[in-house]
């Protein structure tokens, strides 16, 4: 990884999904009362108010929504909107990619990168 | 309730620095102020309600109501929006008039991100560890280049808008560019220039990204007595709307922007349609921002605006709809990185007649000045403006 990746500033509110990222599982925030997963995760469903939050273990696939390669950096990236099987669209880092080839609509497959002093945050790749 | 023909513009002031390395923050605030209140042939002691917002040195409006001496102060607004504040904030102000709780509003804005060296729009920043998003964000090098890029690649995929419809926005602003002596871009350029400029982000060249400068500016909103007895031509503010577009927990368009719920508002408030309006001051950090508020404003259909921008529709005297008349963010001025405040002095002068003779439009008596601030690929404000020349 050329970039270095910063540290996500990790709350109590969302630990557990952290927790989960060490051990290298995505996990999608999912109401138990309303049944709707969300993105970014909270404890306080943003579509019933319901405190009943799950981590559920996600399928790791998804379609890229849109992308960037940021080109004005010292070592390009893409940043891109990976649309997860459950449902949420996540920002994200597309990796392992040619960056001339990537486009709306490519699946994708969570792949996770080591960050600076914290837990590996979930990145994508093709396939 | 309305604000419809409650408050008046009576003094707007555009600084005309670029770079200011011998000036301070404050001292660009209250050079503008001042200016304002000269434009409007008012004194300091006539303001009874200051509106700033992030860019005042300080917590909220206080520091700076100090530096200014400002007192007689009965109304205070430092609500932030990010770029699009000032366009709010006029809003604002004629809300506040209309209920009495002040005759003489100063609004301002200043900053100096260029002598400051502020890498403004390529550089990931962690501005605040407890927002609730930061760490979904920040690990991935959101900037806000290649956030607005995100809404231009998604934009393309959907209706098939091309890098050289978005080039347009970015020639038409240069047309008028050339005729402001302190735009900080004032060479004509083409769509050719525009597309073979650097890649900053794709799909976004450098030439479809504003420019980074120092300055500011300020405008004086008044109750309609006031404004009557003043040596200045009337503007009269008659809608406004605000409002926050988000990533709704997951489940968004990113080629839709704020301006599809302000925008509305507004029209409805002033009881006019966009087919009505003759000039637009249309927030343009990069070209596609103006393309997505334009669509989102019902000056073309959703997904139809890279055909409308092109050829030159935005250009005064050539197009149907010319916009940002000073040059824009783009050409001309990003004061502290916010161009809202821009947008609407430049509507004041062409409702006033005195905009440059070669971008002057006829006859306009009805102008929009609408703002995105902060992220249009994540979370931003957005503010319409309508405003009426008596």
């Amino acid at each position: 990884m050329a970039r270095p990746i910063p540290a996500p500033p990790v709350t109590v509110e969302t630990e557990p999904f952290w927790n989960a990222a060490r051990e290298r599982r995505l996990v999608v925030p999912t109401c138990s009362a309303c049944g709707k997963a969300h993105w970014y995760p909270r404890a306080v469903c943003p579509f019933c108010g319901a405190e009943k939050i799950e981590w559920r273990a996600a399928s790791g696939v998804g379609t890229i929504y849109s992308f960037s390669v940021m080109r004005r950096a010292k070592e390009p990236y893409a940043i891109g909107y990976a649309t997860l099987a459950e449902g949420p669209t996540m920002l994200t880092n597309i990796v392992d990619c040619d960056f001339d080839a990537l486009h709306v609509g490519q699946p994708v497959r969570v792949a996770f990168a080591e960050t600076e002093n914290g837990p590996p945050v979930p990145m994508f790749r093709p396939g | 309730m309305t604000i419809k023909g409650k408050a008046y513009i009576a003094g707007a002031y555009e600084h005309p620095t670029r770079h200011a390395p011998d000036k301070s923050v404050a001292q660009l605030h209250a050079e503008v102020a001042l200016g304002a209140l000269a434009d409007a042939g008012l004194a300091r002691d006539d303001v009874d309600g200051f509106f700033c917002a992030g860019d005042a040195p300080g917590p909220g409006p206080a520091s700076m109501a100090e530096y200014l001496n400002l007192t007689k102060l009965r109304h205070v607004d430092s609500t932030e929006l990010g770029g699009t504040s000032y366009v709010a904030l006029a809003g604002h102000a004629a809300a506040a008039i209309a209920l009495g709780k002040c005759d003489v509003a100063l609004i301002t804005l200043a900053g100096r991100p260029r002598s400051e060296g502020v890498a403004t729009g390529t550089t990931p920043r962690l501005r605040d560890p407890n927002q609730p998003e930061a760490a979904f964000e920040f690990p991935y090098g959101l900037t806000t280049a290649n956030g607005y890029a995100m809404c231009a690649m998604r934009h393309m995929h959907q209706y098939g808008t091309t890098s050289e419809q978005l080039a347009w926005i970015k020639v038409a602003a240069s047309h008028h560019a050339q005729h402001n002596p302190n735009a900080m871009l004032p060479e004509v350029v083409t769509v050719a220039d525009v597309v073979n400029s650097p890649l900053i982000a794709d799909p976004l060249h450098r030439l479809d990204c504003c420019v980074i400068s120092d300055g500011g500016g300020a405008l004086v909103v008044v109750r309609p007595e006031i404004a009557k007895r003043l040596r200045r031509p009337a503007v009269k503010i008659i809608g406004a709307g605000e409002t926050v577009k988000h990533l709704s927990a997951g489940t968004f368009d990113l080629t839709i922007s704020g301006a599809a719920r302000s925008g509305p508002a507004a029209f409805a408030e002033a009881g006019v349609v966009p087919a009505d309006i003759k000039y637009v001051s249309i927030y343009d950090s990069f070209t596609i921002t103006v393309l997505i508020q334009l669509e989102d404003l019902g000056f073309c259909a959703k997904g139809a605006g890279g055909k409308f921008v092109a050829d030159g529709n935005l250009i005064s005297g050539v197009g149907r709809l010319p916009f940002n008349t000073d040059g824009g963010g783009l050409c001309n001025n990003h004061p502290a990185n916010r161009g809202g405040m821009t947008k609407v002095i430049e509507a004041v002068r062409q409702l006033r007649g005195e905009a440059h003779p070669a971008v002057q439009v006829k006859n306009c008596d009805l102008a929009l000045a609408q703002g995105t601030g902060m992220q249009l690929g994540t979370r931003h404000c957005s503010a319409t403006l309508i405003m009426e020349r008596e």
